[in-house]
């Protein structure tokens, strides 16, 4: 008798338990898969007018653990992201260490300068993605999205979100210590 | 009467596609190819639309970028394997069958076979079990072949 009972109450308490662990899942969120790929080839020229920054190439990455974020002056997030990202960069503990290289997504070089003077340049490289196709290659479906790069130039992170404080603790510096740990560097 | 007019008109309504005159091929066949893959590839901005119908940026970025592979010489197949290397499977419409997604495909079907076995075979039991009493003369016949039973 206690048998009839049994299974279909199992089967409802394991349904259950997978929906309620689901709560906690974000269907915004889209999983990459690019993950553990070698970084797609880009080769993109520098913003215009942008001295002293060169352009960003995927030939340029491997050797060292690389962040990649791609931005926009006409991007609200990126804006409230960018100390974040200033503050990450300039941690001594990463001196040296991690680099940070900039996708400028669809904007116009003269956007892309006045957003950059006026909040600071943070990036040792900025590739001018004037046509999204960068964008595409890597699989984004919205700006800011940034990326870790370990040293042999695989794709290890997509963070498709702005960067808060919470984010960089809780995900960013941990993912960059390992990669860093994993190098030796 | 007026709403008769408004369900007419209504049966008239058709989809309305995003894509605008400058960016469709002037090749009618490229064109269909291109429309029939746009139908199929998910706006992973507006995710329940195709990107044939979204008016996100991304969704004309691909659109374009599919006609432009296409005009290439690239095959439908190679297209399509194209965006869903950048996206993964979710930017397809229809999910593909892998043993991923076997239970979303087959989930229900099995779902509603087990219940209907479970649901035939309880009511079987329960037709045993629901015989009316025995009548006066049965219960007497009963008797007797006990007694026979017994003494033979």
């Amino acid at each position: 008798m206690r048998l009839r009972f049994a299974i279909p109450l199992a089967l409802f308490i394991a349904v259950a338990a997978g929906l309620f662990a689901g709560l906690w899942l974000n269907p915004q969120e889209l999983p990459s898969p690019l993950i553990d790929k070698p970084m797609p080839s880009l080769h993109l020229d520098p913003v215009a007018g942008l001295d002293n920054v060169p352009g960003f190439a995927t030939d340029d990455l491997g050797g060292s653990v690389v962040i990649v974020n791609v931005f926009a002056s006409w991007c609200i997030p990126c804006r409230a992201e960018h100390p974040e990202l200033t503050k990450l960069i300039h941690d001594p503990a990463y001196k040296g260490r991690v680099h940070l290289y900039g996708i400028n997504y669809k904007d116009k070089p003269e956007d892309a300068r006045d957003y950059l003077t006026e909040l600071g340049n943070p990036y040792e490289r900025i590739g001018a993605d004037s046509n999204g196709r960068a964008g595409i290659e890597l699989g984004i479906y919205g700006v800011p999205e940034t990326f870790l790069i370990d040293v042999k130039g695989r794709i290890r992170l997509r963070f498709p979100a702005p960067i808060s404080d919470a984010d960089a603790d809780k995900t960013i510096r941990p993912a960059l210590n390992k990669l860093l740990a994993e190098s030796g560097k | 009467m007026r709403i008769l007019l408004v369900i007419l008109l209504l049966t008239l309504a058709r989809p309305v596609w995003a894509i605008g005159p400058d960016e469709m091929l002037q090749d009618r066949a490229l064109e269909a190819r291109a429309h029939a893959i746009g139908l199929s590839l998910r706006c992973v901005v507006c995710r329940s639309e195709s990107i044939e119908e979204s008016d996100a940026d991304l969704a004309r970025d691909i659109r374009i970028l599919v006609r432009e592979r296409l005009t290439a010489g690239d095959t439908d197949q190679q297209v399509v394997a194209y965006i869903v290397s950048r996206y993964g499977d979710f930017v397809l419409l229809k999910p593909p069958i892998k043993p991923e997604t076997w239970a979303l495909w087959f989930g229900p079907a099995l779902l509603i076979v087990i219940a209907g076995t479970v649901i035939f075979v309880r009511s079987r039991r329960k037709r045993i079990v629901n015989q009316p009493p025995l009548t006066s003369e049965e219960e007497e016949a009963l008797a007797s072949l006990i007694e026979n039973g017994e003494r033979s």
